[in-house]
């Protein structure tokens, strides 16, 4: 008889040998601690969604408010010839951000970022370096993809001359700010914030207006949209692609506000380093 | 004239730690510690999980920012002008690693570089000589063993050559023989370069052995500050393993009775060992 107390006490109803609701709920409990002492993940959970909808939405609204004296055809061919350049655009902004991210985030998966600040290495040559290696590795990535991009389809991202050069500067400006902010979110609260560099440039995809001219935006969102810089960029793209127009005024705008991000950017890394050196975190970077 | 600047240079201590505190939140890691380290010597740092012996090195490498008091390195403020002595110093930790899909060979070759050392080959060379990594060159570090880790974790804290070298733990996870091994490269490496180590660990025969001192922690503060033979006379133990437990239990015993009351208060230890 307290041989049988003894196993019920050890074994639970739900379980079996092969297959057990309690080892099922056990992982769950597991897996919703984590989400549960992670902001920054449960804001991944919802906003992805939010940003989907929001962008395509505002898609849907500019093909549908194209000139009506225009054919179906020809709408379509007006919004899909800016729309290859708009996805290599946003590549750039992108890939230039992941790339610098990325590179960051080596480090800390390996453990290696306490053996680096412990180093003579100051964190303006750390960032220097993620910046130079944001520009290699989306040189390995994009490069190939323009000449894909000749190849099957005859549009040619070169042939944007100058603007190409303009646009590039100010967008690879943008996505390493981004990439400085979320690198510093990453020093100070560990890996829980991983998620944050993949996907913090969908949030902004809506409202830089990839995509669609600004003017689909509500008025409001519109002054919301005119303060990013890549905003800018998109819409000297497609003066570029549809009036063969090179914004320069455009293009001037972008760069003085990416130089206030870029200012904004360094002061927050540096913040929020000293921040993880505060808290201890260089030493501790994990889940 | 160079010849006095360097004399008082040398006449600086290695580490020096005033009126140290650490506080996470409400929790005092480190509470109000100050000792002093000469160079040329190798001290221990003592105490159970959790005594503040990783926050006080993290402190002293300038990775954690004090909540009060002071670090100084070489005559160098940890705090604010750290930058100017990194590179005479370096450090092993359980805490971190090194990028795994590079080999040993890049790994070192990536370290020596941020150290502006010149002759990098050469260096690697007598390192993996010296440290038995000559097979390892050239293997990712991703796919070694614990042991061979923790070599090439010792070679990449000793690649700058280093005056000051902190070590978290050195031996853990490793077999007798090697721990024993790296040990014996520790003393040579003192020997030779009149390095001052700072030694954390939980193995009490590395610490009898390696250390001319050691300073005990017990909840964040220092509970002994005294050489492993005057621990082991005024303890009235044969054994620092013994002495360790009496501190970590606030076990009474012989002349140490006095010291134990100290402990439990949580006051500073006005009669511990000094």
């Amino acid at each position: 008889m307290k041989t049988k107390n003894k196993s019920r006490a050890v074994t639970s109803s739900y379980s079996s040998p092969y297959f057990s609701m309690q080892r099922v709920g056990a992982m769950i409990r597991r897996y919703t601690y984590l989400l549960r002492s992670s902001w920054s993940r449960i804001l991944d959970l919802m906003y992805w969604p939010a940003v989907q909808m929001v962008t395509w939405g505002f898609l849907q609204t500019y093909l549908a408010h194209l000139p009506q004296t225009q054919t179906l055809a020809s709408r379509a061919t007006l919004a899909a010839g800016t729309l290859i350049g708009a996805i290599m655009l946003w590549d750039i902004l992108f890939r230039g951000q992941l790339g610098f991210s990325l590179s960051f985030l080596e480090e800390i998966w390996s453990r290696n970022i306490g053996n680096l600040m412990m180093s003579p290495l100051r964190p303006s040559e750390l960032i220097v370096s993620l910046m130079a290696m944001s520009l290699i590795r989306l040189g390995l990535g994009l490069i190939p993809v323009t000449l894909l991009a000749i190849w099957f389809f005859g549009f040619n991202l070169w042939s944007l001359g100058l603007g190409l050069v303009l646009f590039f500067v100010n967008l690879i400006l943008t996505s390493w700010s981004i990439g400085l902010i979320t690198a510093g979110l990453v020093l100070r609260n560990g890996l829980g914030a991983e998620n944050l560099m993949w996907t913090v440039m969908f949030l902004i995809l809506p409202l830089a207006c990839v995509y669609y001219p600004v003017s689909v935006l509500p008025a409001w969102l519109q002054w919301i949209a005119w303060c990013l810089p890549p905003t800018y960029v998109f819409e000297g793209m497609r003066a570029l692609l549809l009036e063969q127009q090179l914004r320069l005024d455009l293009m001037a705008e972008a760069f003085c506000l990416n130089m206030i991000l870029f200012s904004i950017s360094i002061a927050v890394f540096f913040a929020l380093m000293q921040s993880a050196r505060r808290i201890g975190s260089l030493l501790q970077t994990g889940e | 004239m160079e010849g006095a600047l360097m004399k008082q240079a040398d006449a600086l201590p290695a580490i020096e730690v005033a009126a140290l505190s650490k506080h996470f939140k409400s929790v005092a890691a480190v509470d109000d510690i100050s000792f002093s380290i000469e160079q040329g010597s190798i001290t221990g740092l003592l105490g159970s999980n959790g005594a503040g012996k990783t926050t006080t090195i993290g402190m002293i490498m300038g990775l954690i920012l004090p909540t009060s008091g002071s670090v100084r390195v070489l005559g160098h403020d940890m705090t604010r002008d750290r930058h100017a002595i990194l590179a005479r110093m370096n450090f092993e930790s359980p805490y971190v690693d090194m990028p795994h899909r590079l080999t040993v060979r890049q790994n070192l070759h990536v370290f020596a570089s941020l150290y502006g050392m010149r002759g990098i080959e050469a260096r690697i060379a007598e390192l993996a000589s010296a440290l038995a990594l000559e097979e390892l060159l050239d293997r990712q570090s991703g796919k070694l063993s614990a042991g061979q880790k923790t070599r090439v974790a010792l070679a990449k804290a000793l690649i700058n050559e280093p005056d000051v070298l902190l070590l978290d733990e050195p031996t853990a996870s490793l077999d007798p023989d090697t721990a024993d091994w790296i040990r014996t490269h520790l003393e040579d490496y003192r020997h030779a370069h009149q390095a001052t180590i700072l030694l954390a660990s939980h193995n009490m025969a590395e610490v009898e052995r390696l250390c001319d001192r050691i300073i005990m922690l017990k909840k964040g503060k220092i509970v002994g500050d005294a050489s492993p033979a005057e621990f082991l006379e005024r303890f009235g133990r044969d054994t620092l393993e013994d002495v360790f437990l009496d501190v970590a239990r606030d076990r009474e015993r012989g002349h140490a009775k006095a010291f134990s009351g100290e402990v439990g208060t949580g006051s500073p230890p006005e009669n511990a060992i000094k």
